[in-house]
């Protein structure tokens, strides 16, 4: 009997693969071989990049933080502006870029999940403006936290469909996004909004955005002559920090350095930080571990007996027990680093970014800049960081609003 | 006997093989162990006990709700396992599939599950997260016990897959009769007769049919193309009212297949 041969796919590593439903299987290969396609096709790539300019309005600046980079003492920080971005996130990349796949493939029905809603409103403005019908699933606790995005979606004529089952957050919102798309697998592209899930999956959204990375190195250059030391970015799945980090992967000089979600702190149990040490209880509830979710193999938050976790972060679209597995391997590599930074750390970082640049920053993107605040007093004045800016506060201001005037009455 | 002998087995009767599938520990420990006792005494010819797991993307709402009320219980992979030997215990001697994610198996220790799992009187696992392409350890292991692991197949599955899973599934192979989740539908797939002959074309191993079937006579238009039936979410709803409830189902599908 011959033997069929066996091709393992979209491995990092260790990390990534395709644990999936058999019935995926085939709808995976498929949008593989029409990213391949699409990726080696001229035509293809030249209408993603005019609507990158003409309707995202790239590139996005890099921003010189001078009173920032002032009152931390230390290195120069740039901040990569996806905050300008339509839409107001880095996510409208990825969107886009999925979007025209799915087209291409013809297929007309287009599901996604989302958790901040960034990428929620990125796919449901993509589909408006390429004619595509759109269903976006989200977790009820999230419709709480993020009404206004709900409401954008809805007006870009997409459906919302409240997720009830689980903790109610972006995992659940995923789980239905697949359930839908086993369902629907020939009529419907799943757009994914983060660099996870099965393989092609996080390959695709990094490509998309990648030229976050590719802009951010030229303009750097430019403003400074050289590379920067130091690259910072917020990792919910790890779509923004990829699409930062991969164009600088080759540049060794370049320390790159991805920030999770550290809630109300490690030891409280309530956090999303996969690459934190696990806790020195063995019997704790939540343990970061190499796992399966969503069908990519990575670091997961689960407990002992396998389940996965509940996390919590301030932030919505960090609030993921899992990440993306090319992080996982540029760990292991010891290409990037992975640190954390609490719900308060991140709010306080909203403050003093507002006060001294005038740019509210979104929830997850304040985590990263909550790094820049706790790093650059330690570095010289003749380094340099670029921190990505993924995503603008105005969803988020709720939230904000809420919390630091909690802070102020207790205080 | 090796586990995967005892699943072909089953496929062996004379008539299409019954295999009920239940939650462990839904709607408490004992009732899931008398829920299985009373499939086996309406004449089940194998049985599909599932594992529960927290983000069990493969499965609609029946199953995910039951799956969750197991986990509230406190069921662990581990107290699955004590629940099998358990029920070998007390004398139930149909073959029996694990049907778990692949997660919790990961955490377990994927050689210490396998392991505990033959010694515990599991004869093969079904892993619905778990393609080929994902299983070489896992598959190894299973053959070095003896153990089957069950490939599935779908509408969707190209020739090329066809013939993959035919060489790799061991005991049988689990069709997914429609593109979709787990869950009783009122009608079965039009497209399933056309599905089952094109696998039948390439394989011999027995094939079972699986996914939205929720009565008697969806279970006999299915046995007239396959060698198994596979009934879940049907039953599962039974079991929150009573082993009796199940067991009434379950004779009504049994007899459907005779």
């Amino acid at each position: 009997m011959t033997t069929s041969t066996i091709e393992v796919k979209g491995k990092f590593g260790p990390y990534g693969g395709q644990f999936v439903p058999e019935t995926l299987m085939p709808a995976l290969a498929e949008l593989e071989q029409a990213y391949e396609a699409a990726k080696a096709d001229p035509e293809f790539q030249a209408e993603f990049e005019h609507l990158l300019k003409t309707y995202v309005g790239r590139p996005s600046p890099l921003t010189f933080a001078g009173r920032l980079t002032e009152k931390l003492g230390g290195a120069k920080i740039y901040l990569k502006r996806e905050d300008l971005n339509h839409t107001g996130a880095h996510k409208i990349n990825n969107a886009l870029g999925q979007a025209l796949l799915a087209k291409r493939m013809g297929k007309q029905r287009i599901v996604a999940e989302t958790g901040a809603g960034q990428h929620g409103v990125g796919t449901a403005t993509a589909c408006a403006l390429l004619g595509l019908e759109c269903i976006v699933y989200m977790g009820e606790v999230d419709i709480a936290r993020q009404q206004p995005n709900v409401f954008r979606m809805q007006l870009a004529g997409t459906e919302v469909r409240p997720v009830s089952s689980g903790s109610r957050t972006l995992k659940d919102a995923i789980n239905e996004a697949i359930r839908d798309w086993v369902t629907n697998v020939e009529t419907t592209h799943y757009l994914l909004g983060s660099a996870l899930g099965p393989h092609p999956y996080p390959t695709i959204v990094r490509d998309f955005q990648s030229i976050i990375g590719h802009e951010a190195h030229a303009q750097i250059q430019e403003a400074e002559g050289r590379l920067p030391d130091l690259l910072i970015a917020c990792v919910g799945g790890g779509s923004n920090a990829i699409g930062l980090f991969h164009a600088f992967v080759d540049d060794k000089d370049v320390d790159m350095l991805g920030v999770e979600a550290g809630g109300s702190g490690i030891e409280s149990g309530k956090h999303a930080a996969r690459f934190a040490p696990p806790p020195t209880d063995a019997e704790a509830k939540v343990q970061p571990r190499l796992g399966v979710l969503h069908g990519t193999k990575s670091y997961v938050l689960q407990t002992p007996d396998g389940q996965i976790a509940e996390t919590h972060s301030i932030s919505a679209g960090l609030d993921y027990p899992s990440v993306g597995p090319e992080h996982a391997w540029l760990r292991d590599q010891e290409r990037a680093g992975y640190t954390y930074a609490t719900d308060d750390e991140a709010l306080e970082a909203v403050k003093v970014l507002s006060e001294l640049e005038g740019i509210i920053p979104a929830l997850e993107s304040a985590h990263a800049v909550a790094e820049v605040i706790k790093r650059a007093p330690k570095m010289s004045k003749d380094n340099v960081i670029v921190v990505n800016l993924s995503g603008r506060g105005d969803k988020d201001l709720d939230t904000i609003m809420r919390e630091l005037g909690n802070k102020k009455n207790t205080n | 006997m090796t586990g995967i002998e005892r699943i072909r087995q089953a496929f062996e009767q004379g008539h299409s093989a019954f295999m009920p599938y239940s939650v462990l520990g839904y709607p408490t420990r004992q009732a899931s162990l008398d829920v299985v006792k009373s499939v086996v005494e309406a004449g089940a010819d194998l049985l599909e006990l599932g594992v529960p797991f927290s983000d069990p993307l493969a499965d609609g709402p029946t199953i995910q709700a039951a799956t969750q009320k197991s986990l509230e219980n406190g069921t662990t992979l581990k107290d699955c396992l004590a629940m099998t030997r358990d029920l070998r215990v007390q004398g139930v001697e149909t073959p029996a599939l694990l049907m778990g994610y692949i997660n919790p198996i990961l955490a377990y220790g994927m050689e210490q599950f396998v392991a505990d799992a033959a010694e515990s009187g599991v004869d093969g696992f079904i892993v619905p997260d778990l393609p080929p392409e994902e299983a070489a350890e896992f598959e190894s292991l299973c053959v070095a016990h003896g153990l089957a692991l069950v490939y599935l197949l779908a509408p969707t599955s190209t020739p090329e897959r066809i013939k993959l899973v035919a060489e790799k599934s061991k005991g049988f192979i689990y069709l997914v009769s429609l593109t979709g989740v787990t869950g009783a539908r009122s009608e079965v797939s039009s497209g399933l007769k056309e599905f089952v002959s094109r696998v039948r074309a390439t394989t011999d191993t027995p094939l079972a049919v699986g996914f939205g079937i929720g009565n008697g006579q969806q279970a006999r238009t299915v046995a007239e193309l396959a060698d198994g039936v596979i009934v879940g979410s049907a039953l599962v709803k039974r079991a929150a009212e009573s082993p009796q409830a199940v067991r009434e189902l379950a004779e009504e599908l049994r007899h459907a297949l005779n």
